[in-house]
């Protein structure tokens, strides 16, 4: 079973739910899909989607919600 | 009592602007930063910095526990809030009166009361000054909003009554529209806001954003006339003049005399701006809402009138009466600023945070660059891209696009994506030239625009 990382590709703040009173996108040990958003990056004030780019199982946040976040830095791993 | 150590709670450009008129007051600065500023050049050129928290804003910038601290550590007397932050947070500015700080800027009842664009509007209809025809107040039923828009007749705005900056506001072209929209924006003000309260206004198609600078002392206020900053993209300014070129001589006067009357009637202390819609098919101007603090265009005023708004902002919250009457601010020539954003205007405005690996900045005759650049800075992502203000000052307003195209022409930001190529481009179109634009212009030419912007 291969890991892979999930890469943020924009610096900025790592949010993983999409509102501060919702539940996260993804918890781990979730399953995901090619494309299924697991979590969102504020730059500069605008808010863009991180989405998976493999599937399988997310078997960890690498980063703490509300962390900062630099590109290309790898925020969650998924095992498929 | 007057000013002695200044504690600036913000960041950028405004930062630097503030420490700059303190110093020239003989104010001491103190510098507060998340860990993400620590190399900013407010930092470096503040007398002493104070690190209050990670990048993250809501546990820096807006941690009032953390600015309150640092205050009591380095013995600051006030604290500045600049714009944006907690500039207009009415419970901040109590706390600090609470600990017996002054608050550079009005009282936190004072901004409780202009924050709410109900009571605003009451305020302003008791003023005797006219604000856009809409609904008397909040409205939470959905048959009695219906009867307010059909009344005011298509298109409406639905707006959020605690949102503010553009946030929060719906277009209903027609009737059906209108009942599809309104609970989504009760429960999204709601959501966002903490408050579903949402009140129903009338849209002007082909509005100008014009707006009136005042000085107030608590008892006698003054204005420094009128700014025009109808070139907007989602509603955020891009570029913003002094005098507005659409206002005849008697409008002019009526508009600023409407808005010392309204702020007068709040016994208004500090800087602020009253912020109008002007149709200039009929000439009619509305009161749409004040803003209670320094403005991110303050210098177009300045440059025309000679007024330093922030050190005026200083003095009054020193203690100080206004140190001009009405009669003595008086206009000369024209000034436009633009906004440089860490943005990429050929790629919709994507956010484009990074190093400086150069930088040459514009100057000569009637050029003016706040900024919070160096060659070698870092962009933190974490905040606002506004990267600077490039400000210029001509006799009319020809000589001051001139200027603004030649200025443009010098300034180079190596290394990073900015906005200055969307200007370049503006200062050349015959629209812009002619001064015959509205609100919605901008967005409507970069749909077909856009893509030219790089270089």
């Amino acid at each position: 079973m291969a890991t892979k990382q999930i890469l943020s590709l924009l610096p900025g703040i790592f949010y993983r739910s999409p509102a501060p009173d919702q539940p996260p996108y993804k918890s781990e040990g979730d399953a995901v899909a090619v494309g299924d958003v697991v979590g969102l990056v504020e730059v500069m004030k605008t808010f863009h989607e991180i989405k998976a780019d493999s599937a399988g199982t997310l078997t960890r946040f690498l980063i703490d919600n509300e962390d900062a976040v630099m590109a290309g830095q790898p925020v969650a791993e998924v095992a498929g | 009592m007057a000013i002695s150590k200044l504690l600036i709670a913000n960041r950028g450009e405004i930062a630097l602007r503030i420490i700059r008129a303190a110093r020239e007051q003989n104010i001491a600065t103190v510098q507060v930063h998340s860990t993400a500023d620590a190399d900013s050049l407010a930092v470096q050129l503040a007398d002493e910095a104070v690190e209050i928290g990670p990048p993250s804003a809501a546990k820096s910038y807006l941690n009032i526990d953390a600015i309150l601290a640092a205050a009591e550590s380095t013995g600051a007397d006030a604290i500045h809030p600049g714009y944006g932050f907690l500039a207009e947070n009415p419970a901040f500015a109590d706390r600090v009166a609470v600990a017996g700080l002054t608050f550079v800027g009005p009282s936190g009842a004072t901004i409780r009361l202009m924050g709410d664009k109900v009571a605003a509007r009451e305020v302003a209809a008791a003023a005797g000054v006219a604000t856009v025809p809409g609904s008397e107040g909040r409205i939470d039923d959905l048959d009695a909003a219906r009867a307010c828009a059909a009344g005011i007749g298509f298109p409406v705005m639905i707006k959020a009554a605690a949102g503010g900056g553009g946030r929060g506001i719906r277009v209903a072209h027609d009737l059906a529209e209108f009942e599809r929209l309104f609970p989504q924006a009760s429960a999204e003000a709601k959501a966002a806001f903490g408050d579903g309260g949402l009140y129903v206004e009338k849209l002007i198609e082909r509005a100008r954003h014009i707006e009136v600078q005042i000085l107030g002392d608590g008892e006698d206020v003054i204005h420094c006339f009128e700014r025009e900053c109808s070139l907007q993209r989602r509603r955020q300014k891009v570029w913003e003049e002094a005098p507005s070129a659409a206002l005849p001589a008697d409008i002019r006067n009526d508009l600023c005399a409407s808005a010392v009357a309204l702020a007068k009637s709040v016994r208004y202390s500090g800087a602020g701006t009253l912020e109008y819609l002007y149709d200039d098919a009929t000439g009619a101007f509305y009161f749409i809402e004040m803003n209670t603090r320094i403005q991110v265009e303050h210098p177009v005023t300045e440059w025309i009138t000679g007024i330093d708004l922030v050190g005026e902002m200083l003095r009054i919250a020193g203690g100080a009466p206004l140190r001009f009457g009405q009669s003595e601010v008086r206009t000369r020539g024209h000034a436009i600023e633009v906004r440089l954003n860490a943005e990429d205007p050929a790629n919709g405005f994507l956010p484009a945070p990074g190093t400086v690996a150069g930088l040459r900045v514009p100057g000569g005759p009637g050029v003016r660059f706040d900024t919070m650049l160096y060659a070698g800075y870092t962009i933190p992502p974490f905040y606002d891209s506004l990267l600077g203000k490039l400000v210029v000052w001509g006799e009319d307003r020809p000589h001051a696009i001139a200027r603004l195209k030649s200025a443009l022409g010098e300034l180079d930001v190596a290394g990073i994506k900015t906005t200055a190529p969307l200007f370049l481009a503006l200062a050349d179109e015959e629209d812009i030239r002619e001064g015959n634009i509205h609100t919605r212009w901008l967005e409507h030419w970069l749909t077909s625009n856009s893509k030219t912007l790089s270089r």
